[in-house]
């Protein structure tokens, strides 16, 4: 396997002030999630990785603790780690359960309320008693200062300095440790930001200040402001917890560098992100997506589809020629049923998933019309699922794979869990079955049936708002609860080609150790192609990509950096821009008809046809500065070597088929390169379970992925 | 397949229809042109059978379509022919009476066929940015005034597109290019509901959506008829009286809960008004369905069988059942405010169930610039209003929805309808209009143990070197959300200029060049006494200046050293509740 040129040795002292120096080939990728925190190690192209519990008040101490046990594993000091990549959820959770700092909005007067506003819409049209998110910042930590740029960028009213000298000691008499300022317009003109951020690093040092023209350069003040307060918010626990994180290494004689990933899916310094926490937020997901991106990459693949479900949630992302597709701003926090418009807008570069809530814990119910319900809801840890036997009396879906025989009770978790297959029959029967007078395996196979309907449903749907047609893609699948049910979607979405590849469990940190140093940059600028200006153009993108190379070129001070180039475009009355990328060579030397015909062939490709006759504006323009992504070599695909022998196997419904089939059962281990394995068949490891249904086959490549294929004679 | 298991392939099957319907509205609200699709989503889309029973409705940001929707595609079947009815057709209609209330709405139906035969119908309705005649205002004395007609006719027959159909609309319309380019996004959007549907049939195996159908319809059925026959059969009135364009209107219900029925009407509600705020009986239909849905029974899915029990009904020629040829453009002022006077009836034979009155009609207006046209001779003036250009510029905008019964109203927040407001910052780069103020307007919430939602204040001008015509839309000027079980009413509309003209509540008026329009949108009102209220909650209002102090001791019986402690915590930063 090649990888990109590995980081030089870093020479450092520990605390006895001994010299010490890192391995580069050692490297260590650390993913904090809510329930555990994964640890991987790689020691050139060994693998060492292992899975504690998150430590909520103190995170680092997880780390440490799987530091130690990696490098145990591993056989070598923590001295030798060259290289650290770290994802974590503390800024998301920070955001969902509001424990950020205390923090003022410094805004435009007349518009103290856009955060609390949102859109002016319902989330939910039928709900008379609906709750709407709270604005993470209460009106009274919101103030006004009298100034006014226009949608030109020019100055209407110049800023009253004296009113922000009076707000100066507002904000210092109420104790303030974090100021966000969003004013009208500044992604045009930030000089009012920034005098307004002058004067308070000058007179309170303490205070962290955040700017919108910086954090989210954009155009919509409602996401502009949102995603500015949401830094200013976490700025100073992430700082704090960053800064820890970094004393507690030292003493474990660590020494290297520590990068974080960041919700775009590359890897940024660890100064930039305590300047920029916002960016950090779903770094996990992402990780989960660049580490599918790296097998996509390993099998040359140009379509695939990733699909990672775990307890609560299942994210669903598409990845094109490698590159897992972005956005430039998504909804945290949402706080109704995962729905849009629940939650809160950033405005960031982000990896675009769909997010449902369908994992092993989502509860099941009957509604009014007799109908299976699935999700959002989830059993957790505690009491988990009715078959966990502590207390659960709802069926989950983890439930009802196991009534469907697609779990082994006394091989869960590599048996270090039981589950109890009376306890999960019971609940399926007291809550579908006598509503729907169905027995417990049908009630089950209606469970999975639903919520497998569900994730189909979300990956359909992301797939047409993207215009492409899924049965082109492979599937790659990985969390725990994945691959239990990967095969099924693939039945639905008409997908032929499905691998799962080793270390599924662990795949964000995996993920986190394949990225890329990168940071985008982007500005709203407005122009109509009717009115388009070359020459500022190529300015605006060359001022934008220098001032993300910067950013990578702190990562790494000599590796190739390469500028990837965006605008986004509509046509003049649209409200719904769509990214157009851009060579380097239209990005230096723009012409309004070439922009013009790459618009309308990307337009084509989404929505079928052309509009004739209409003008098309340009809103934002966006450059990615990156390091090369690792190119995997190409794996020589196995050579089919006959089938292998099982001498295990145990009934398992098949829900293509409606009805139960006898299946071979084999631990993962015994699989070996380029043996087959036709379906029904389950394939068994300690932390997942792969289900192969009867219309499938499954074959093990040499790195171990398991790859599974319609079995011939089957028709999908 | 044994029954058991053909009941969950009909589960799932269920599953998906709604989720190709909400795909198929997705795929308008990303390829349309008018704001009001885009941004308000004031659009629908649905599958249908071949009976024209509506089978599944995306659910979008207007209920206005809810019912309107289930009938269209009957209308269709009738107008078209069944033996007509060929493989690669598209139909189209904008009749207000057989489509969705007004010209400006366009209903596109798209017969899906599978195997050569028939199988079932995919419709959808987007709210167009022009439609020709005098423009999208109240100011049209009779339909014919209000734009293009365009009765239910082929589009697309049998994959031939009606060349001479699309000369008539581009001739009559002031944007041709975005019209045309509705339309055929709403036919691309019925394109992708087929072939999902396709797909789906081919992988169920299925010949017809027979079975599917009365699987859905049948659920649907049932459940509602549950929750009707789980109310105690009674009748009730309500009433609401509101502004109007030039006088007072009365809107006026009867709800009767029967075996298997409610029955809802508006006897003696007002007679049509002369300006274009009337409303045809589909629209009327469609918001006492909502109103009483969101109360009764919310979480069953909007089909032909859930609807058909709530059976609403009109007087011909009362303003909430105007007929040919009235004015309705503006139908929506009107049945915004339909929910709220139904609810006056429904809390009297469901107390504790439904909000207090609120705002209701969303606060929309349309600003027309263009350079200033009075005397000027300063040559800065003069440079300016020659760069100045002419610019329409259309706003959704909402107040204060009402207080429930065990929570505060919402602030800035639209009910009945879902809408989106536009950011100022993209408002300001559609024309040279300058937003000043947009945020909370405190006290406009009516008083209570559970206070109304704030309304907002607004601000317009223009950009120097212009002036423009200001086209209001607004209600509940003269006649404010009403209080519930004893709290207060809600703020009323007000609208003036910046140096005091006053201005009207309705209607197109002139803005000089350099004036101001400032707008308070009005506030929701109140439930149960002021004087119940959680004092917490009063002092949470007063810190984050929900309400004035004046407020706070005057309805919530402070004393001044209570308010100045909250205050005082306010400056301290202390967290207050």
């Amino acid at each position: 396997m090649l990888r990109q040129s590995y980081p030089k040795p870093h020479v450092g002292e520990n605390d006895d002030g001994e010299i010490v120096m890192s391995n580069p080939s050692v490297r260590l990728g650390v993913d904090i999630g809510g329930t555990f925190t994964d640890v991987v190690m790689e020691v050139g192209s060994d693998q060492y990785s292992t899975k504690v519990l998150t430590t909520y008040s103190a995170p680092e101490a997880a780390i440490v603790d799987g530091l130690r046990q990696v490098c145990i594993k591993a056989g070598i000091r923590p001295t030798a780690v060259g290289q650290i990549i770290h994802g974590t959820t503390l800024a998301t959770n920070a955001l969902i359960e509001r424990r950020g700092a205390k923090t003022a909005l410094i805004t435009t007067c007349g518009f103290r309320d856009v955060i609390e506003m949102r859109t002016e819409s319902r989330f939910e049209q039928y709900d008379l008693n609906l709750t709407l998110p709270e604005p993470l910042l209460p009106r009274q930590q919101r103030f006004t200062v009298t100034e006014r740029i226009s949608a030109r960028g020019e100055v209407l009213i110049e800023l009253d300095t004296d009113e922000v000298d009076t707000l100066i000691n507002v904000i210092a008499e109420g104790g303030y440790e974090s100021v966000a300022i969003g004013l009208i317009h500044s992604y045009l003109n930030d000089q009012h930001e920034c005098a307004v951020r002058d004067v308070i690093n000058a007179k309170l040092p303490n205070v962290m200040v955040s700017i919108s023209s910086e954090v989210s350069p954009q155009m919509r003040e409602y996401e502009r402001f949102n995603t500015v307060v949401a830094n200013a918010y976490i700025k100073p626990l992430m700082k704090s917890y960053l800064s820890r994180l970094q004393g507690v290494l030292k003493k474990e004689g660590v020494n290297c560098p520590i990068f974080l990933m960041h919700s775009g899916g590359g890897i940024i310094s660890i100064d930039s992100a305590a300047e920029f926490p916002v960016r950090l937020v779903e770094s996990g997901p992402a990780g989960g997506a660049v580490f599918a991106a790296n097998i996509a990459s390993r099998y040359a693949l140009d379509k695939v589809l990733s699909f990672d479900m775990g307890g609560t949630t299942a994210k669903i992302c598409l990845i094109k020629n490698q590159t897992p597709k972005t956005s430039r701003v998504f909804e945290v926090a949402r706080t109704y049923r995962f729905k849009k418009g629940s939650g809160m807008p950033i405005s960031i570069p982000v990896i675009d998933m769909v997010e449902i809530g369908a994992g092993g814990g989502s509860l099941a119910s009957v509604d009014a019309m007799r109908q299976i319900r699935v999700g959002p809801h989830s059993a957790g840890s505690e009491p988990g699922p009715a078959c966990y036997g502590r207390g659960g009396d709802k069926p989950a879906v983890t439930d009802a794979d196991l009534v469907l025989g697609k779990l082994d009770g006394n091989n869960f978790a590599g048996g270090s869990i039981t589950l109890y297959a009376d306890e999960a029959t019971r609940a399926l029967e007291n809550v579908l079955g006598k509503t729907l007078d169905m027995d417990a395996q049908t009630a089950a196979y209606g469970l999975v049936e639903v919520v497998d309907e569900n994730m189909a449903n979300a990956a359909r749907v992301h797939a047409v708002e993207n215009g492409e047609d899924l049965s082109e893609y492979t599937m790659i699948a990985f969390g725990g609860a994945a691959p239990l049910h990967a095969s099924r979607l693939c039945e639905k979405l008409g997908v032929e080609r499905l691998l799962v590849p080793p270390g599924a469990g662990v795949g964000s940190a995996i993920g986190f150790l394949r990225a890329p140093f990168s940071f985008e940059a982007n500005r709203s600028h407005y122009m109509r192609l009717s009115n388009f200006n070359g020459q500022l153009v190529s300015e605006l993108l060359a001022e934008l990509s220098s001032e993300a190379t910067v950013f990578v070129r702190s990562c790494d001070t000599d590796a190739t950096i390469r500028c990837e180039y965006k605008a986004y475009m509509r046509y003049s009355g649209q409200g719904w821009e769509i990214p157009v990328p851009l060579s380097d060579q239209q990005a230096i030397a723009p012409d309004g008809g070439v922009y013009q015909s790459l618009f309308e062939a990307e337009y084509a490709s989404l929505f079928g046809r052309v509009v004739e006759g209409m003008d098309i504006e340009i809103t934002v323009w966006a450059v990615n500065a990156t390091t090369p992504t690792q190119v995997e070599n190409t794996i020589a695909l196995a050579v089919a070597d006959g089938n292998v022998l099982t001498s295990e196997s145990r009934m398992v419904f098949d829900s293509a088929l409606g009805g139960n089939r006898n299946a071979s059962v084999i631990h993962r281990n015994d699989l070996k390169t380029g043996q087959v394995l036709g379906g029904p068949a389950v394939i068994s490891e300690d932390e997942t379970t792969i289900i192969i249904p009867q219309s499938r086959q499954a074959m093990r490549q040499v790195d171990g992925c398991i790859d599974i294929t319609v079995q011939l004679g089957e028709t999908r | 397949m044994s029954n058991k298991t053909s009941n969950v392939a009909s589960q799932v099957m269920w599953n998906r229809l709604i989720s190709v319907v909400e795909e198929q509205a997705q795929a308008l609200v990303r390829t349309a042109f008018s704001t009001s699709v885009r941004e308000a989503g004031d659009l629908s889309a649905g599958v249908y059978d071949t009976a024209g029973r509506m089978l599944a409705q995306a659910v979008t940001g207007t209920p206005g379509h809810v019912n309107a929707m289930a009938d269209a595609v009957p209308h269709f079947i009738r107008r078209v022919g069944a033996e007509n009815i060929l493989e690669g057709d598209v139909y189209i209609t904008n009749d207000p009476w057989e489509g969705t209330g007004h010209l400006h709405d366009i209903t596109v139906v798209t017969p899906s066929f599978f195997q050569s035969n028939l199988v079932g119908f995919f419709a959808c309705t987007a709210h167009i940015v022009d439609i020709g005649g005098r423009g999208f205002g109240a100011d049209a004395n009779s339909v014919y005034e209000e734009g293009l007609y365009i009765p239910i006719m082929k589009l697309v027959e049998q994959g031939k597109i009606d060349s001479t159909l699309i000369k008539i609309i581009r001739g009559n319309v002031r944007e041709p290019d975005q019209l045309v380019g509705d339309i055929h996004a709403l036919s691309t959007c019925n394109e992708i509901g087929h072939r999902r549907l396709i797909d789906m049939m081919g992988e169920f195996n299925l010949q017809s959506l027979d079975g599917i159908a009365a699987f859905i319809l049948d659920n649907s059925r049932r459940a509602t008829l549950e929750r009707i026959n789980a109310l105690t059969p009674q009748q009730a009135s309500g009433e609401m009286r509101i502004d109007g364009y030039s006088n007072p209107i009365d809107l006026k219900v009867n709800l009767v809960f029967e075996k298997d029925r409610i029955l809802c009407d508006f006897e003696g509600t007002s007679g049509l008004d002369k300006k274009g705020i009337n409303v045809p009986l589909v629209y009327t239909k469609a918001y006492a369905c909502y109103a009483l849905k969101c109360a009764i029974a919310p979480e069953i899915p909007n089909n032909t069988a859930s609807l058909a029990p709530f059976e609403i009904t009109a007087p011909e020629n009362s303003i909430v059942n105007a007929v040919h040829p009235a004015p309705v453009a503006l139908r929506h002022v009107i049945g915004h405010m339909i929910p709220d006077t139904v609810y006056d009836a429904l809390d009297k034979m469901l107390p504790g169930k439904v909000p207090a009155e609120g705002a209701g009609c969303l606060c929309n207006f349309q600003v027309s610039l263009r350079p200033r046209t009075d005397d000027i001779t300063d040559s800065a003036d003069i440079a300016a209003r020659d760069v100045a250009v002419r610019s329409e510029v259309l706003t959704f905008n909402s107040g204060g929805s009402g207080a429930r019964p065990t929570q505060d109203g919402m602030s800035a927040t639209a009910f009945p309808s879902g809408v989106m407001t536009m950011p100022i910052e993209a408002t300001e780069h559609v024309g040279p209009v300058i937003i000043w103020r947009k945020e909370l307007r405190p006290d406009s919430g009516g008083t209570g143990k559970y206070r109304g939602g704030l309304g907002q204040y607004m601000e317009v001008g223009a950009v120097e070197g212009h002036e423009f015509d200001f086209q209001a839309m607004f209600d509940r000027v003269d006649h404010p959300a009403r209080g519930r079980q004893g709290g207060g009413d809600g703020a009323a509309t007000e609208i003036r200029q910046d140096d005091k003209t006053p201005m009207q509540g309705k209607g197109k008026q002139f803005v000089p060049h350099g004036r101001r329009v400032v707008l308070s949108f009005p506030g929701g009102a109140g439930y149960g006494l002021a004087s119940q209220r959680d004092p917490a909650l009063v002092r949470r209002d007063l810190a984050r200046g929900y309400i004035s102090v004046k407020s706070c001791i005057q309805d919530y019986g402070f004393t001044q050293a209570d308010v100045d402690a909250v205050l005082d915590a306010v400056k301290r930063g202390d967290e207050i509740l």
